[in-house]
């Protein structure tokens, strides 16, 4: 109970599996990430990264496996612990999520009045000072989402991930659809709030310069498992040719080629 | 030789027609357990999915701000509508029934007709179906769009309950503010029919309205108000069950709305047939 034999992991996914229908979106997925550290999870589109989060956050429930957060299971919890467990998280949604009906700084308070019971005041202090931590001005604050780009909006998702310090930060693609100027300032705003709050980061993305950015640790996502994990550093050689074919874009490669065997075979 | 060229398609006709009809059979039996299957699973949702709306409008935290913007958006935005719609049927049901009745001589019965017709059940059902258009189809926009871009989803990671939060206030103000309509609705509706009558039909104001006043029972007023409930408490749950449970794209959204409306309709006028048996039988 008291030492463990590896750094004490976080978060710990086991054996997960999902399916929809007729659909194995997971189909066993084996994951770990040491408290402080950041993990990137790169893979195809529709490969179940965006259902492993929601399995993680407990938005879907898995059909089988085990997901611990700091050694503790949370697949069947009942809703209050499901309640407390939540606060440890923040998330930025894949397509930003943001309250439409609500202003900018009441999207990034909005955890902290209605989840926390915050008063309003404190929490518009707080939000201001992430808005500005984003890179936003502080005029941005009263406009509605809609006013906004969609580099700018993902900035105020940002903030709103951030706003309670979260111990336990998801990022589902969060640089998909910015330009590489604004990509790379996203990139360095949640590497360096990662670090200067000491959360454990799993983030999501196909962008590989956003993944060796924010990354301490890469891992890839294909037909439901994982099939390779390793330093960022390690990417450019790991020998997988799996991992080789997405880094490089290419076409030719096994991922095709189980995709094309896929095709026949139906 | 004739014979046997004659009876081969003739055998092979009865073969294929029997097995096809056959086929007929079970793919009917097939559709029908399918359906009936569904239906069950849809009740069963929507059983699971009122009684945690009910768990939540009872227990705390409340958000009194997001009621109050149910109570406006519900009460007040649909007065007009509901207002002139009472005061044409008000108005509509005076001048028919005046044409019916004087026939058997029989004017003084118009004031009754009006006011037992428009409380006990045109109030109320007229009201519930306007505000099924109204209220019902946009919640079960608002929160259709907000399920499909994940605006729930980002609710429960911010600690947030979407049944608190998006549904309870929404019951509450539908439950509560229909009432209200429908009674603001009667006295509408009444007074319809007391201009047509005054103005258009010649009957003295004094004695329209003592026989008004003489025939309404209170029952009359308050089984008109407690359905009025029913179908507050109908549209609002079916709007929010239809867009909570929205599928994907703007598709999804679409279909979310047009079955919030159409079921809450037709479950008001089955419950309409059903609270008039308890209450007047
Ligand atoms: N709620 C759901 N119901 C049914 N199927 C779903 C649901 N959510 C996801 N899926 C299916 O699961 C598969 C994986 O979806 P997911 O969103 O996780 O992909 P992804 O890896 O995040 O892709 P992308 O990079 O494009 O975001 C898809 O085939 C999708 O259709
Ligand atoms: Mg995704």
């Amino acid at each position: 109970m008291s030492s463990d034999k590896q750094p004490e992991s976080k978060l710990e996914l086991s054996g997960v599996k999902k399916t929809f229908g007729s659909n194995k979106v997971l189909q066993g997925i084996d994951l770990a990430i040491p408290k402080g550290k950041s993990l990137v999870v790169i893979g195809g589109s529709g490969t179940g990264k965006s259902v492993m989060l929601k399995c993680v956050l407990g938005l879907i429930t898995p059909d089988e496996g085990s997901i611990k957060v700091d050694g503790k299971e949370t697949v069947s919890i009942d809703a209050k612990e499901r309640d407390k467990l939540m606060r440890k998280f923040g998330m930025l949604f894949q397509g930003g999520a943001l309250f439409d009906s609500m202003s900018i700084w009441e999207n990034v308070a909005f955890g902290l009045i209605q989840g926390r019971g915050m008063d309003r005041k404190d929490a518009k202090g707080i939000a201001l000072e992430k808005i500005k931590a984003v890179g936003l001005r502080e005029e941005v604050a009263k406009l509605y989402p809609a006013e906004l780009s969609g580099g700018m909006q993902k900035r105020v998702s940002l903030a709103r991930a951030i706003a309670a310090n979260p111990e336990i930060i998801f990022f589902d693609e969060p640089t998909t659809g910015l330009d590489p100027i604004m990509a790379d300032v996203i990139n360095e705003l949640i590497s360096s709030t990662v670090r200067q709050m000491g959360a454990t980061a799993l983030s999501i993305t196909h962008d590989m310069a956003s993944a060796r950015k924010i990354a301490d640790e890469v891992a890839m996502i294909y037909q439901g498992q994982i099939i390779w994990r390793g330093p960022v550093d390690d990417l450019d050689d790991s020998g997988n040719e799996y991992v080789e074919q997405f880094i490089h874009g290419r076409a030719e490669g096994p991922i095709t080629d189980d995709a094309k065997s896929l095709r026949h075979a139906a | 030789m004739s014979t046997e060229t004659k009876e081969h398609p003739i055998a092979d006709h009865i073969v294929h027609d029997t097995k096809s009809a056959v086929d007929y059979v079970l793919d009917a039996c097939a559709a029908i357990g399918h359906t009936i299957m569904h239906l069950f699973q849809s009740i069963g949702a929507l059983s699971i999915f009122i009684g945690r709306s009910i768990t939540h409008v009872f227990l705390p935290p409340f958000f009194p701000r997001l009621i109050g913007r149910q109570i406006i958006d519900i009460g007040y935005y649909s007065l007009p509508v509901v207002g002139m719609t009472a005061l044409f049927t008000g108005m509509v049901l005076a001048l028919q029934s005046y044409t019916g009745f004087t026939r058997f001589n029989a004017e003084s019965a118009v004031a009754a007709v009006v006011v037992l017709s428009m409380t006990r059940e045109l109030a109320p059902v007229l009201a519930g179906l306007m505000v099924a258009g109204r209220v019902g189809a946009s919640m079960a926009a608002e929160i259709g769009t907000m399920r499909v871009t994940e605006q729930i989803d980002a609710l429960t990671t911010l600690s947030v309950n979407p049944f608190k939060y998006l549904i309870a206030p929404r019951i509450i103000a539908g439950t509560l503010m229909l009432p209200l309509l429908v009674l603001i609705g009667d006295i509408v509706g009444v007074f319809g029919g007391y201009v047509v009558s005054i103005y258009n039909l010649g009957f003295s104001p004094g004695s329209y309205l003592s026989q008004s006043w003489d025939i309404l029972e209170r029952i009359d007023v308050l089984s008109g108000l407690f359905k009025a409930a029913a179908f507050g408490f109908i549209v609002a749950v079916m709007g929010c069950y239809h867009g909570f449970h929205s599928k994907r794209g703007a598709q999804g959204v679409g279909a979310a709305t047009t079955y919030a409306v159409v079921s809450s309709s037709i479950l008001i006028l089955i419950a309409n047939y059903i609270l008039t048996q308890v209450f007047f039988s």
